[in-house]
């Protein structure tokens, strides 16, 4: 008996719950009919930015880019008072030093990027060398990507493991897992997927690079948020959700945000555990920001591009 | 604002708890009541005017949300029932029995067209009327209404198709008989089948719904659809058994309960009347372990608290596979919780109004008698508007067979859920019922849904779906849910005689 207790730690991988496309489709597009007026869409919209991580992960990065991302962070919108800054910043791990200097005591985290991002082709030692380069660099999370290839492969124990070694070389970093789900095929997949990198040590479980398409869904989100739910359940461990890649809209933004309320609730609204991964999102919202307080469009050319 | 420290305290579980009641949350968002317009009061529309009713009687109908008066309709009483036949068979014999089929297919088609042009004022209307949630009757009741139109109007002059090596002859004129769940829905069902075939129609709404009914009245003069063609008339029961009973009137349609289903098939017994029934249901839907469990809640959800539940095909009776019954109530109440319910004229509500206070009643009688049976009773703690006709969502679970919350039609947001072992035992179970209306079968196995499909008593089972609507397919009932369909081809067949060549 002492035997079958320390061996059947975590579950079979391959009974995860089934996922019907359908009913998923049709669920999340519930959510996008809920209609967010007045006081609720100024709060949501701070909320959203409260809760993205500013991206730059270009192969062009350099330490003034990053420096600019970062006072962006910081001061989103400075002709308007009472706007929150971002959560994060998420960078390549050479740039995670710059990020780090530059954003000083804001408060603001650093999230690097880490294991061969984005295909994850590397051998394992190579990733654990960049997941700790990027954390003795300062990083506060990692985003890594998943072994797609071997998790398309069946090899789940391989995956697990692999998570589970990055986890641990994060040390007190947050550790975000990219499943990369336009990449994965179906949903029943994006479960197994979720399934093992909350068991493996996942703190949050992130959708997508962002180089790939189609990056964040709605209904990708909606079963990761519901496989969340029923870990939480099962476990007691609170795991946080971040859909990157393809919102770049405050509408978008807030159906996502309705549909954290309407998935798991009051603990997941807020940038401990629920974050947008993009790019072009903060000025979008600023701008509706700014259209909320004002009651009118501003061009786009009022609104810093970084 | 940075980012919250992070907690690393992981909870036992029977403590855990999700919270829906969030510090972000969604303001009112009312549709505006000016796009509609409700005229003080309605005469009858007979032979394409509106008649004063020669009962000289008007009754009030509702807002049951707010208890408030919305209009006065006439009462239309036997003679006001016999001037109405009178024309619809007048119209029969001299105009719409000889017309090319292919012309009477215009004025359906228009009839479609004037329903999507004017399909905001119509689900403001069936809101303020009935008490659904305005998503409800703006995305589902009236675009589907509007489609039927379309779907029949295809139709008419193609029935040599439909019926090959047969002829087919309208049968006269129709009384139709609608309920109070889908107005305008229910009038589109009974009355584009019935005059795309032919016939002509006298139709009564139902005495607190009579509203969309009189508008379609108005659509049906501006689309110059020739006079008596349909007659559209108010009243309560006795305006319909002057219907039922009436010697010109070819075919009864009627959708409504099962009693006065009963009733009307005594009356009409001996006659040569044509009848079709749609009567009540309860029906089962059935979860398998092997199920896509999070898919299944969301469709038990729709399926019982669709339009508060006044469904007659509403997935009421829940078996679930005990393997996991204890998670899918568990999902079952917390998807409860984010359900909003209250002012159904407000976008964002779930779950309207009760359509009117006796059925309120009928509602709290059946969770008092739930209770006393035994079942242990789940409610939503949502907040419940202090004016109107409201009901929280309910749920009972350790129910049994034969507690009469498992067998009578309760007809509100009240789902009983029972569980069982093994495939015999549910197809038992789920046909161990005098009513045969819908089922919903919910497994990840194709092998599975073909063998209850062909196994279940009921008109239509739904897999891995539930309360699925659409012109084409047709709609109707096993034992005392009724006989006779409506939708698709086979909507055809209730209003036609068919003849060999």
């Amino acid at each position: 008996m002492a035997i079958a207790k320390t061996t059947l730690k975590f579950p079979d991988f391959s009974l995860s719950p089934h996922i019907d496309q359908v009913g998923v489709e049709e669920r999340a597009s519930r959510f996008t009919k809920r209609s967010i007026k007045k006081d609720s869409k100024m709060n949501g919209l701070k909320l959203v930015l409260n809760m993205i991580d500013l991206t730059t992960l270009e192969g062009k990065d350099t330490d003034g880019k990053v420096k600019q991302l970062c006072y962006k962070a910081m001061h989103p919108h400075d002709a308007i008072t009472g706007i929150p800054t971002v959560a994060a910043i998420c960078v390549y791990p050479t740039m995670v030093k710059v990020a780090k200097k530059a954003l000083g005591n804001s408060g603001i985290k650093v999230a690097s990027v880490a294991t061969a991002f984005p295909s994850g082709q590397a051998p394992k030692e190579v990733k654990i060398r960049d997941t700790k380069f990027a954390v003795n660099e300062g990083a506060d999370e990692v985003d890594m990507v998943i072994s797609r290839g071997k998790f398309h492969s069946g090899e789940y124990n391989f995956v697990f493991d692999e998570i589970a070694a990055i986890k641990e070389a994060c040390g007190e970093a947050r550790l975000k897992v990219i499943l990369e789900t336009g990449e994965l095929g179906t949903l029943d997949k994006v479960r197994r997927a979720s399934d093992i990198a909350m068991h493996a040590g996942a703190d949050f479980i992130k959708t997508s690079t962002g180089k790939i398409q189609p990056a964040a869904t709605m209904p990708v989100t909606l079963v990761m948020l519901e496989a969340i739910r029923d870990h939480y359940y099962k476990t007691g461990k609170m795991i946080g959700m971040k859909p990157a890649g393809g919102i770049s809209k405050s509408k978008l933004a807030l159906h996502y945000l309705v549909m954290v309320k309407e998935v798991l609730g009051e603990d997941w609204l807020n940038n401990e555990w629920f974050r947008f991964g993009a790019s072009s999102l903060a000025n979008d919202v600023l701008m509706q920001i700014v259209k909320e307080k004002t009651g009118l469009y501003q061009s786009a050319n009022y609104f810093s591009v970084d | 604002m940075p980012v919250a420290k992070k907690k690393n305290t992981v909870k036992k579980n029977n403590t855990l708890k999700l919270k829906f009641d969030t510090s972000w949350s969604y303001d009112p968002a009312p549709e505006s009541k000016s796009a509609a317009t409700i005229n003080k009061q309605y005469d009858l529309f007979i032979n394409g005017e509106w008649q004063k009713p020669v009962s000289k009687k008007y009754f009030n109908t509702i807002n049951p949300a707010t208890e408030e008066k919305l209009s006065e309709v006439a009462d239309a009483n036997a003679a006001d029932v016999d001037k109405a036949v009178k024309a619809a068979k007048n119209a029969y014999e001299k105009v719409w029995k000889k017309m090319p089929a292919k012309e009477r297919a215009k004025y359906v088609f228009r009839i479609a067209r004037i329903i999507q042009e004017r399909a905001r004022e119509l689900a403001i209307i069936e809101t303020l009327d009935g008490g659904k949630p305005i998503k409800e009757s703006r995305d589902f009741d009236i675009p589907t209404a509007a489609n039927h139109f379309f779907y029949y109007a295809g139709w008419a002059d193609k029935l040599e198709y439909a019926f090959p090596n047969r002829k087919t002859e309208p049968l006269g004129v129709a009384g139709q008989i609608i309920p109070w769940n889908f107005p305008l829905l229910m009038a589109a069902w009974k009355i584009a089948p019935a005059i795309a075939t032919g016939n002509t129609v006298v139709l009564k709404s139902a005495e607190t719904t009579p509203l969309t009914s009189l508008k379609l009245a108005e659509i049906i003069q501006e689309a110059d659809l020739p006079p008596g063609v349909v007659n559209i008339i108010t009243g309560a029961g006795s305006t319909g058994a002057a219907i039922v009973n009436h010697p010109d009137v070819n075919k009864i349609a009627f959708t409504g309960s099962t009693d006065v289903g009963k009733i009307i098939q005594r009356a009409i017994a001996g006659t040569d009347k044509k009848a079709t029934l749609e009567l009540g249901g309860k029906a089962a839907n059935i979860i398998f372990e092997d199920a896509p469990i999070d898919q299944a809640v969301e469709g038990v959800i729709n399926g019982i608290f669709f339009n508060q539940g006044h469904v007659c095909c509403a997935g009421s009776r829940l078996y679930v596979q005990e393997s996991v019954a204890k998670e899918v109530i568990r999902k079952l109440k917390d998807r409860l919780e984010s359900l909003i319910v209250g002012d159904p004229m407000d976008k964002n509500t779930d779950i309207g109004a009760i359509n009117s206070k006796s059925q309120l009643d009928i509602i709290h009688k059946y969770i008092g008698i739930g209770k006393k049976e035994g079942a242990e009773m789940y409610e939503s703690s949502c907040r419940l508007p202090g004016k109107g006709f409201f009901c929280r969502p309910t749920l009972f679970t350790n129910v049994a067979q034969s507690n009469r919350i498992a067998q009578e039609e309760i007809f509100g947001p009240v789902l009983a859920i029972l569980t069982f072992r093994t495939e015999d035992e549910v197809i038992e179970k789920a046909n161990n019922s005098p009513y045969g209306l819908s089922a919903g079968v919910w497994t990840d196995k194709g092998s599975k849904i073909f063998n209850m499909t062909k196994r279940m008593r009921a008109g239509v089972v739904w897999a891995n779906t539930f309360n699925k609507f659409d012109p084409t397919s047709p709609f109707g009932g096993y034992k005392e849910s009724g006989f006779g369909r409506e939708g698709g081809l086979h909507g055809l067949l209730p209003y036609l005689n068919l003849q060999n060549i």
